[in-house]
C-alpha cells in the first residue's frame, strides 16, 4: 500500500503538472472573479468565502479523471486488481495520493488567494481548517466518480456531472464555516458537520468505488 | 407463484401487456377528473386562483421523489438478485422522474412569481428539487454513456445507491444553509394549518392520477426497453455466429 | 500432490454471451498448459476469469489462495519510472521478490536506470515478463506473452519459464507461436465453443436473458 502511494506521488512529481496545475487553476479562478464582479473590496470580501470554496472544489475536479484513467490504459489496474492489495485499499490510497497533490496544496495556499479576494481577517484560520477537513471527501468522491467513468469515451464530462452533485453537502458546510468566521460568528457546528461528512465519505465510498472499478475491469 | 417470476422478460411482457390498457384508462380518467374538479373549486382567500396550480405541482413533486425511491428499490434488486427487468425498469423510470421534477420546479416558479414575487428562491425545498434533478441527469447520462448493458446496469445501480445517500445529505445540508420560504407539507396531519376538504379531495384524486400516469409510462417504457434489449441481443448473437 | 489449478465445467462469457462452456482441466505443479484456438474463441476471456478479473457464468475454479500472477496484453509499466523502479514497485506490492535477479534473468540489467518510455516494444515486454518473477507466485496466467519479442528473447523467456516449472511452478499460456517448450501440454478450446441459443438455466448477461 505504501509502495503504491509512493509510486503515485513520484509519478505526480515526475510527470509534472500534478501539484502545479490545480493551484494555477485556483489562481486563475480567483483572478477572474474580480473581473466579473468588479474590483470593489466590500463586495469581494463578502463573497470571498464562497468563491474560495467553489474555486478549490473546481480545482480538485480538474485532475480527477487521471486517478484511474492512466492506470487503466497501461494495464496497471488489471495487475493491481490481481495483486494481494484489496481493491478498496487501492481506491483509498489513490484518493489519498490525489489529495496530497491537490487538496493539501490548495488548503495551504488558500490564504494567499484569500488576500486577493479581501477575505476578512478572522476567517483565514477557518479557511485553511475547513479546506483541510473537507478536501479529503472531495478526493474520495472524485475517486468514486473516476472509478465509475474509467474507460468511457468522453468520461471527463460525465465525471463532472456525476461528482459535482455529490460535492454539495461538503461545499455547504465548508463555505458556511468560512462565512460564519468572516462574520465573527461561531464555527464549531459547520466544522463538526463537515468533519462528519468527510469521515462518512472516507468510511463508505471506497467500497462503492471498488465495486464500480470491478465492473469496469471485466 | 412468486413475485420474482415477473423478472422473466417474457412473463413480464405478457402480464404488462394485459394490464396496460386498464392502467392507461385509469390514469387518463383520474388525471382528467382530478384536474377538472380542481379547476372548478373556489379561489383560496389568500392565494386566489393560483391555488389551482397546486393540483399539478403537488402530485408532480410527490412523484419526483417517489420515482427516485422506486429506482432505489429496483437497483439493489438488480445488484443482488440479477433480475434484468428490474434494472430496465429503473432505467425506464429515470426520465419520467426527471420530467416530474422539472414539472414541479416549473409549476412552482409559475406559482411563486405572484405569491412570493420571485420566480426562483434559494429555498431548501426548491434547492433540493434542483439537486434531485441533477442526480436524475447524472443517472440518465451514465446509462447513455456505457455501451455494455450489464456494466451500465451495474454502474447505474451503484450510482443510484451512492447518489441517494448524498441526495439525502444535501436535503438536510440545505436546511442548515437556508431556513426557507416554502410552506410546510401541503397535506399535514397536524391540526391547524390543515387544508380545506374542498381542495384536499381533488388533490387526492390528482395524486392517484399522477401515480397511475407514472405506472402507465413506466410499463410502456419498460416494454420498449425490453424490446430494445431483445433486438440488441439478437443482433449480438447474429454477429457472434 | 495437489493441483495448482483445477477447472471444472467452467462457462465464461464476453459481452453478455457465453463463449466457452464446459471447460475442464487440471494443472499439476511443474506443468505448463498452452491454450490453442482461433482468434475470438475466448482465450483471453478464460484467462481473465482464471485471474479473477471477470466473474464466471458457471462452473468452478480451484486454486490455492493468492497463488497466481496475471500478465495480459498491456505490461502495466509507468513511462516516467525507470526499469528498476517499475520492477521494485511490483515486487513491493506482491511482498518482495528479488528485483536484481529478475533483471539479470530477463537480460535487463543494462537498462535498469533507463526510464520505461525510452524502451522499445520488445524491451517493455521483457520488463513486463520480469514482473512475473518478482511476484513470487506459483501459477502464471499469460496472455500472448511473446508479442513483440524477437526470437532470442522468446528463447530467453522459454528458459525462464522452464526454470519456473522446474521449481514446481505452473503456467497457463494463450499463444499462437511455438514457444519451444516440447514438454508443455496443449489444450484445444475449440470443442468448448458455446453453442449460441442453447437454453441456459442462468443467463450470462442481458444479451442471453433477452435473446
Amino acid at each position: 500500500m505504501i509502495a503504491l502511494l509512493i509510486r503515485d506521488l513520484r509519478l505526480a512529481v515526475r510527470a509534472g503538472g500534478g501539484f502545479g496545475l490545480a493551484l494555477a487553476f485556483f489562481l486563475i479562478t480567483c483572478t477572474l472573479v474580480p473581473f466579473g464582479v468588479g474590483p470593489e473590496g466590500g463586495t469581494l470580501s463578502r463573497i470571498a468565502p464562497g468563491i474560495l470554496w467553489v474555486g478549490a472544489l473546481l480545482s480538485c475536479l480538474l485532475s480527477l479523471d487521471r486517478i484511474f484513467a492512466l492506470d487503466h490504459e497501461d494495464g496497471s489496474l488489471d495487475l493491481l486488481a490481481t495483486s494481494p492489495l484489496p481493491l478498496e485499499g487501492v481506491v483509498a490510497i489513490k484518493a489519498l495520493a490525489h489529495w496530497l497533490v491537490t487538496g493539501l496544496p490548495l488548503a495551504l495556499a488558500a490564504p494567499i488567494f484569500g488576500l486577493l479576494l479581501h477575505l476578512p481577517g478572522p476567517a483565514y484560520v477557518t479557511l485553511v481548517l475547513s479546506l483541510l477537513i473537507g478536501t479529503p471527501a472531495l478526493s474520495m468522491l472524485g475517486a468514486f466518480g473516476a472509478a465509475v467513468t474509467v474507460g468511457l469515451r468522453r468520461g471527463g464530462l460525465l465525471l463532472s456531472l456525476l461528482v459535482l452533485p455529490l460535492y454539495i453537502p461538503t461545499l455547504i458546510f465548508g463555505a458556511e464555516a468560512v462565512r460564519r468566521s468572516a462574520a465573527a460568528a461561531e464555527t464549531t457546528t459547520p466544522l463538526v458537520l463537515l468533519a462528519a461528512i468527510t469521515l462518512f465519505t472516507l468510511a463508505l465510498v471506497p467500497f462503492a468505488a471498488a465495486a464500480a472499478l470491478r465492473v469496469n475491469l471485466r | 407463484m412468486s413475485l420474482w417470476e415477473y423478472a422473466n422478460p417474457t412473463k413480464f411482457m405478457r402480464t404488462s401487456g394485459a394490464v396496460l390498457p386498464f392502467v392507461v384508462a385509469a390514469a387518463v380518467l383520474s388525471c382528467a377528473g382530478g384536474i377538472i374538479w380542481g379547476l372548478s373549486v373556489p379561489d383560496d382567500y389568500r392565494q386566489g386562483s393560483t391555488i389551482k396550480i397546486l393540483f399539478i405541482h403537488v402530485p408532480a413533486a410527490l412523484m419526483a421523489i417517489n420515482v427516485w425511491l422506486m429506482m432505489l428499490v429496483a437497483s439493489p434488486i438488480w445488484i443482488i438478485r440479477r433480475h434484468h427487468v428490474s434494472a430496465l425498469a429503473a432505467k425506464a423510470a429515470a426520465p419520467i422522474g426527471a420530467v416530474m421534477t422539472l414539472i414541479a420546479l416549473i409549476t412552482g416558479a409559475v406559482w411563486g412569481q405572484p405569491m412570493w414575487g420571485t420566480w426562483w428562491e434559494w429555498d431548501p425545498r426548491l434547492t433540493s428539487f434542483l439537486v434531485l434533478f441533477l442526480f436524475y441527469l447524472g443517472y440518465i447520462a451514465l446509462w447513455a454513456s456505457v455501451e455494455d448493458a450489464d456494466s451500465a446496469a451495474d454502474l447505474t445501480g451503484v450510482l443510484c445507491l451512492v447518489g441517494s445517500v448524498f441526495a439525502l445529505l444535501s436535503r438536510y445540508a440545505t436546511l442548515f444553509w437556508n431556513q426557507g420560504l416554502h410552506q410546510g407539507a401541503s397535506l399535514s396531519v397536524a391540526p391547524g394549518e390543515r387544508m380545506s376538504a374542498v381542495y384536499r379531495y381533488p388533490l387526492y384524486l390528482t395524486m392517484l392520477g399522477f401515480f397511475l400516469l407514472f405506472l402507465a409510462l413506466l410499463l410502456i417504457r419498460t416494454r420498449t426497453e425490453i424490446r430494445r434489449r431483445r433486438l440488441a441481443a439478437l443482433l449480438a448473437r447474429e454477429n457472434r455466429a | 500432490m495437489t493441483a495448482l489449478l483445477s477447472v471444472r465445467d467452467l462457462s465464461v462469457a464476453r459481452g453478455g454471451l457465453r463463449v466457452l462452456e464446459g471447460v475442464t482441466f487440471d494443472l499439476q505443479p511443474g506443468r505448463a498448459l498452452i491454450l490453442r484456438g482461433p482468434n475470438g474463441l475466448g482465450k483471453t476471456t478464460l484467462l481473465r476469469c482464471l485471474a479473477g478479473l471477470q466473474p464466471v457464468v458457471s462452473g468452478r475454479i480451484g486454486m490455492p489462495a493468492e497463488s497466481h500472477a496475471y500478465a495480459g496484453h498491456a505490461d502495466g509499466l509507468k513511462p516516467a519510472l525507470t526499469v528498476a523502479e517499475n520492477l521494485r514497485f511490483w515486487a513491493q506490492v506482491f511482498g518482495g521478490g528479488a528485483v536484481d535477479a529478475a533483471l539479470d534473468r530477463m537480460n535487463l540489467r543494462a537498462l535498469a536506470a533507463r526510464p520505461a518510455h525510452m524502451l522499445s516494444a520488445g524491451q517493455k515486454r521483457r520488463l513486463g515478463l520480469a514482473r512475473l518473477l518478482v511476484t513470487g507466485r506459483a501459477l502464471w496466467l499469460l496472455d500472448e506473452p511473446t508479442v513483440s519479442l524477437d526470437s532470442a528473447s522468446v528463447a530467453l523467456f522459454a528458459d525462464v519459464l522452464r526454470s519456473h516449472l522446474g521449481q514446481g511452478g505452473g503456467a497457463v499460456i494463450a499463444t499462437h507461436i511455438d514457444l519451444g517448450l516440447p514438454e508443455a501440454e496443449e489444450l484445444d478450446l475449440s470443442p468448448f465453443r458455446a453453442i449460441p441459443g442453447r437454453p441456459a438455466d442462468k443467463p450470462a448477461g442481458f444479451n442471453e436473458a433477452f435473446a
